[in-house]
């Protein structure tokens, strides 16, 4: 329920500066995701945002009123921790209880808002149970049920699902965009270095790199049309390829970025690219042909189901037209 | 033997052992020096102490094998007088058998008492981040690490009743109107001790507390803070059921020391009966008075005082010494 905005933030641990100057504005509502590589700053900006950490200078805001000097407690969010950080020695129900205690809440309210909670996130029959008898999704259930139970204006998510296994990840990242459709009013903050999680549950993405913004978008907008060269190789999966040298000469630019979906097969006559199939990868419904057409790393093609390519075969190739990617010699985009 | 070797390591022999057999081997080979130490130097000396305890064994005849086997009368034996009388001897019925275990018990349980408030408050103090934590530490251990003669007598010259710095402040700030012979008063030779033992065992106590406080995950104290719970309570409600286990375990080896305490009631408060523990009046029994039969029943039940309290302690406690529940 707040419109967050960030001018010009900094922070340094000693003489490291840790985020060198940060404007964002995260509005109402919106599920914001703060992605990178690790050591860019990510999981900072989240502590400077909870509070549990000093802004060294700048300001930040929650609807429009100077918090720098809130204390986490009085800025009305709720965070869940990659860890979970729950009480070992306390129940799931004391676990989810045990924040709201202090706010003069009746008992009986109290009770009714942890069942609520735990009832939406499926976890109700679990509340006598401690924390080191649930499994890795139950705990991080009870972490968001705790959170929930808050009604917190703001929600921080640091990397909430790293330390569960690939299925149980995809499983929660759902809950979570379906906790987000439901708490319309409620703004999130996630972290992730996960691209596909970014991806997936993001309104918008802001991709941070060395504790500096390199773009803020929609998903789609960062996919297809990224701010530099940094921002095009972290977002999609597999990896954009990108072509240097001649190849990319040829287009007047420095790097020249191609998705594996945008490139075709082509004829002989107007191939731009011709090479063997060095590698294939067969993910089911994709395969990815790694085709080595001289220019360092191979090319990854995608072609769409069952195709059997044997290695060794000569393709030729041709990029889609209007899905190139120019990036000049700052790494920038040149449009 | 050395023919057992070679057939076991060639793969023709018969017969082979399985993993499980082989790491069991390897196990007992790995633990082998250690229980021989122990043997040697726990077993056989506390073997050794319970049986004479059952003997008459004096200075004189400790060595020489002529001491005699007189069953359970160093504890308690009963003897007729010829006018028909019923006397009772032995340790069990010794005033100044039960007085030691009564000194002992009381030292034992104010003191430890005391360096776990104490050590906990000063694990919680060097917990906390603050620059030159490193060197506080480190500054911390002095009064563990000086031996105990040292501190006995620097604290025996610091409580004298004429010369003592102690009586000198308190004289000054007018909280007592004449000396007090700290040491050798009986009223408050025990209090001395105290302080002394308090003074050189808080740091332990500290450090031990302090090695559980810092395997409590941060972010659990920063969730707490996040969700505006007050200190105190985070600190009621989730340090100390976390700190629980160490407190346990820091306390038993604490009583484990207290109960044997022998050196600073030895070197500071000599000869008071208002002090003496079981250690110190056993060493008497056996080095003074050369009574080897009665001094070892002494020891004999020292130990078993030692090995109940703190069985009792465990149960009652329910403390995790294997560490299977973690």
């Amino acid at each position: 329920m707040a419109n967050i905005q960030l001018k010009a933030v900094r922070k340094s641990y000693g003489a490291v500066e840790v985020i060198k100057g940060v404007d964002l504005e995260i509005k109402k509502g919106e599920f914001m995701v703060f992605v990178g590589p690790s050591g860019c700053g990510k999981s900072t900006m989240l502590r400077l945002i909870s509070g549990l950490e000093q802004i060294t200078s700048g300001d930040l805001l929650f609807d429009d009123e100077l918090v720098n000097n809130v204390v986490p407690a009085k800025r009305g969010i709720a965070m869940v921790f990659q860890s979970y950080a729950l009480y070992p020695h306390m129940t799931v129900f004391d676990n989810m209880a045990f924040g709201m205690k202090l706010d003069k809440t009746s008992k009986q309210e109290m009770k009714d808002r942890v069942q609520k909670a735990a009832e939406l996130l499926q976890i109700d029959h679990l509340l006598d149970r401690l924390p080191k008898q649930l499994s890795g999704g139950q705990r991080q259930r009870v972490a968001i049920g705790r959170a929930i139970v808050r009604d917190p204006r703001v929600f921080l998510f640091d990397e909430p699902l790293s330390n569960l296994d690939a299925a149980l990840r995809v499983q929660t990242r759902l809950e979570i965009a379906k906790l987000h459709h439901d708490m319309t009013d409620v703004t999130m903050i996630y972290v992730t270095h996960d691209q596909v999680e970014a991806m997936t549950l993001a309104d918008r993405i802001c991709v941070l790199r060395d504790g500096l913004i390199e773009q803020v978008g929609t998903p789609s907008e960062l996919y297809e049309n990224p701010a530099s060269l940094f921002v095009a190789g972290f977002i999609g999966s597999p990896q954009m390829n990108f072509l240097k040298g001649a190849i990319a000469e040829k287009h007047n630019c420095t790097t020249l970025g191609i998705r594996a979906e945008h490139i075709e097969i082509a004829d002989a006559a107007d191939a731009e690219w011709t090479g063997k199939v060095v590698h294939a990868e067969d993910l089911g419904s994709d395969n990815y042909l790694f085709v080595d057409i001289g220019a360092g790393d191979p090319l990854i093609v995608r072609r769409p189901g069952k195709l059997e390519t044997p290695l060794g075969t000569e393709l030729n190739l041709r990029p889609i037209a209007g899905h190139i990617h120019r990036f000049d010699a700052n790494e920038k985009p040149i449009r | 033997m050395s023919s057992d070797k070679s057939t076991n390591a060639s793969p023709t022999a018969g017969k082979t052992l399985n993993l499980e057999q082989q790491r069991v081997r390897a196990a007992y080979m790995f633990l082998a020096p250690m229980l021989i130490m122990l043997l040697i130097v726990a077993a056989w000396p506390l073997f050794r102490s319970i049986s004479f305890s059952f003997t008459d064994a004096t200075a004189n005849t400790i060595f020489n094998g002529q001491s005699e086997w007189i069953g359970f009368d160093n504890y308690v034996e009963k003897k007729v007088r010829s006018n028909g009388t019923v006397r009772w001897k032995g340790v069990l019925v010794d005033k100044d058998w039960w007085n030691a275990v009564w000194n002992t018990v009381r030292f034992s349980i104010v003191s430890v008492a005391l360096e776990t408030i104490l050590g906990l408050l000063v694990a919680l103090v060097l917990n906390a981040e603050f620059k030159g934590r490193g060197l506080v530490r480190a500054a911390v251990l002095i009064p563990w690490a000086i031996p105990t003669i040292v501190s006995a007598r620097m604290w025996g010259w610091m409580l004298n009743d004429q010369f003592g710095i102690i009586n000198e402040i308190m004289l000054t700030l007018h909280l007592i109107d004449k000396p007090i012979a700290w040491t050798a008063s009986s009223d408050t030779a025990m209090i001395a001790v105290l302080i002394v033992d308090v003074w050189k065992t808080t740091p332990f106590m500290a450090l031990l507390i302090l090695a559980g406080l810092q395997m409590i995950p941060r972010d659990m104290y920063e969730s707490a803070r996040i969700d505006g719970i007050h200190p105190l309570r985070v600190f009621w409600r989730v340090t100390l059921p976390l700190l629980r286990p160490a407190i346990l375990v820091a306390v038993i080896f604490r009583a484990l020391d207290a109960l044997r305490i022998f050196d600073l009631i030895y070197l500071l408060t000599p000869q008071s009966d208002s002090t003496i523990t079981m250690s110190v009046l056993s060493y008497r029994e056996l080095q003074q008075f050369g009574d080897y039969g009665e001094g070892s029943a002494m020891s004999t039940l020292l130990f078993l005082i030692i090995t109940g309290f703190v069985l009792l302690y465990i149960k009652l406690g329910r403390v995790d010494l294997s560490g299977e529940k973690s």
